[in-house]
């Protein structure tokens, strides 16, 4: 108030000119200059030098090398596990990731920070660790496994021990999105369907589900890559055997150790490939993301 | 439709929201809870819509107990602070929400739904932007969306939890007097919840006025401005002096004087003139602001006309008497 009845006293004529900067925090051109040129320096290094590399690498024997190297039928096996093991781990966790953000943001329990804690459990452990943890539960010598041989189950170097290890690796991914977008959110807009009579499910599809629909399809993507790309905990618990536990991970960790330089590559620019893509498709709904939550 | 809360009783935690409180609100009355943060007002009207649950006590709608029924079926309208429009709808979906949601032998037609949206839609004066989203509103604009997405499942019964709160003032004092319009049309029982003792005493039939989860008194606007029951509402409801007649008043509680109801005079006049020392005179605006200390030291506000104060022509320093015209005596057992 009384800023705006004193800003009729005086003139523009008063006021100084503004300083040649843009803000009062900008540092001089030099500075700026040379630390973006770092940037693009490391990032040239340590990020586009590979991924050129790959590719390079692995159209160097021709293209015949190429399309032999990614049809082969172990390759093709270990394509076909890597698919498998996505479409069952993806689901689960986000599932899974839906219904702990949901729990976490919405309600106060006890308990509530340790699930906080616990979710993170897959991040902080090293992938390594989490891969034996799970040939300590379930393999032959394991807490679990005479009981699962007696019953003809078999986890370990088998497919269901690469599900259970990737869904463990990557089952933060989608909750760690969402907590904080569903708690920024709040519950009236929940509150708000209730009162109006609508039941638990209408409130989840026609109101929770459709405000956190980008942050869930973010979550989603960075899963995937993940869990396609797993090589630690998967290794502990394939057994790498040929055609039957190996993932696409694997199968280029065996043949660059076989010497097949060429062949590996192929199939690493298929994993390079899927990096691309989870960048583009990532940057994508971070564009939109940022335009919804302006719009409020 | 009535509304009654029995001996109501909530805590969070430690810190007690509610304490046995009892409310009535009849047929077609619009009602204020008036009341500073933390007393517990948006926490009743949070029960009665079934939010929330209380510890203890019962919510009776007609007569009929509602406690345990769940806010999806008490027919409540609840209108929100912060609005908590769906904020991927746009305003036709939004008013529309609670009549799609309805069981599929409820559910009114696509046709029905629509015709129904666009009657709550010029109710609210809103009719042409049916195709905006919430984003694309102002406050002002939200909130009617708002009370159209809440009457379109005709309510029974109509909360507002501060209604107002994040509006500035001049689109409150609009939409408040567009407010009372509405309910004389609707004449739909209704409830809010406010802090500004302003919005409650000029828009309710009825003033709760609630302090530290307990209702202090419950009049008519008249009534709680003019016949404070307590300490606490005088003192909320408008400015207040308090000051001593006697220097063995000191002892008591002292005199409650609104600013207005202090008379000045350059004489003493009758009985209960204080002498008093002019300390400030504020001229700019409608009326005069004098501030005083009396013999005692009380310090005392006193508003007078421009006129009276062309008569007087108070300047600082100036030696004065001071009387209360319409003052209050509050006993000491009741404490702030």
């Amino acid at each position: 108030m009384t800023s705006a009845s004193a800003g009729r006293d005086w003139t523009l004529a008063d006021v100084p000119p503004p300083p040649r900067t843009a803000s009062a925090v900008a540092d001089p051109p030099w500075v700026r200059g040379l630390l973006i040129g770092v940037a693009l320096l490391f990032l040239g290094l340590f990020l586009l030098l590979p991924l050129v590399t790959v590719f390079g690498q692995a159209f160097s024997k021709g293209i015949g090398v190429y399309l032999d190297a990614i049809t082969d039928p172990m390759a093709l096996a270990a394509m076909r596990l890597t698919l498998l093991v996505a479409a069952i781990s993806v689901p689960v966790n986000a599932v899974f990731g839906v219904a702990a953000a949901w729990a976490i943001a919405k309600f106060e329990f006890r308990g509530k920070s340790l699930l906080i804690t616990a979710i993170d459990l897959p991040f902080a452990v090293s992938p390594v660790v989490s891969g034996l943890i799970f040939v300590l539960l379930f393999g032959a010598q394991g807490l679990l496994g005479p009981w699962l041989t007696l019953h003809g189950v078999k986890i370990i170097f088998a497919i269901p021990g690469i599900v259970i290890a990737t869904t463990f690796i990557t089952f933060p991914f989608v909750a760690h999105e969402l907590i904080p977008l569903m708690q920024e959110q709040g519950t009236e807009e929940e509150e708000a369907a209730v009162s109006l009579g609508a039941s638990g499910f209408q409130i989840f599809r026609r109101v929770t589900l459709p405000n956190i629909s980008l942050g869930l399809l973010y979550g989603i993507v960075l899963l995937n890559a993940r869990a396609m790309g797993e090589f630690g905990a998967v290794s502990v618990v394939s057994g790498h055997i040929r055609g039957q536990t190996n993932t696409m991970p694997l199968h280029v960790e065996i043949l660059y150790n076989e010497y097949q330089g060429a062949a590996a590559f192929a199939v690493a620019s298929l994993l390079a490939l899927l990096a691309v893509v989870t960048l583009v498709v990532k940057r994508v709904l971070e564009w939109r993301m940022g335009r919804a939550s302006r719009a409020l | 439709m009535s509304i009654e809360a029995r001996s109501i009783t909530k805590s969070f935690g430690t810190f007690t929201a509610l304490r046995a409180v009892n409310l009535e609100v009849k047929e077609g009355e619009l009602v204020a809870l008036l009341g500073p943060s933390g007393s517990g007002k948006t926490t009743l009207l949070r029960i009665v819509a079934g939010l929330e649950f209380a510890d203890a006590g019962n919510v009776l709608f007609d007569g009929e107990d509602a406690t345990e029924r769940s806010a999806r079926d008490r027919r409540v309208g609840f209108v929100f602070q912060h609005y908590a429009l769906f904020r991927h709808m746009n305003v036709f979906e939004n008013v529309a929400f609670g009549l799609r949601v309805r069981p599929r032998r409820e559910r009114p037609s696509t046709r029905e739904i629509r015709e129904r949206v666009h009657e709550l839609l010029r109710l609210v004066q809103l009719d042409g932007m049916s195709e905006r989203l919430p984003s694309q509103l102002s406050g002002g604009q939200r909130q009617r969306v708002a009370l159209a997405r809440a009457l379109a499942v005709r309510p029974r019964v109509l909360l507002l939890d501060e209604p107002f709160g994040a509006l500035d003032s001049r689109v409150r004092k609009n939409l408040r007097r567009w407010l009372r319009q509405l309910h004389d049309e609707l004449h739909i029982t209704s409830v809010f919840v406010t802090h500004d003792q302003e919005e409650a005493l000029e828009l309710a039939d009825r003033v709760v006025v609630m302090n530290q989860g307990r209702i202090e008194q419950v009049g008519t606007p008249e009534q709680v401005y003019h016949e404070p029951a307590t300490r606490f509402v005088y003192e909320f409801l408008g400015d207040v002096n308090i000051f001593h007649e006697r220097a063995e008043d000191s002892r008591h509680g002292g005199i409650y004087v609104r600013p207005h109801a202090v008379e000045i005079t350059r004489r003493p006049i009758g009985d209960g003139a204080v002498s008093a020392r002019v300390q400030r005179v504020h001229v700019a605006g409608p009326t005069v602001k004098v501030e005083l200390v009396t013999e005692f030291g009380d310090l005392v506000q006193a508003e007078i006309s421009q006129e009276q104060q062309r008569r007087l022509a108070l300047t600082r320093e100036d030696a004065v008497y001071v009387r209360p015209n319409e003052s209050r005596v509050f006993s000491e057992d009741y404490s702030i």
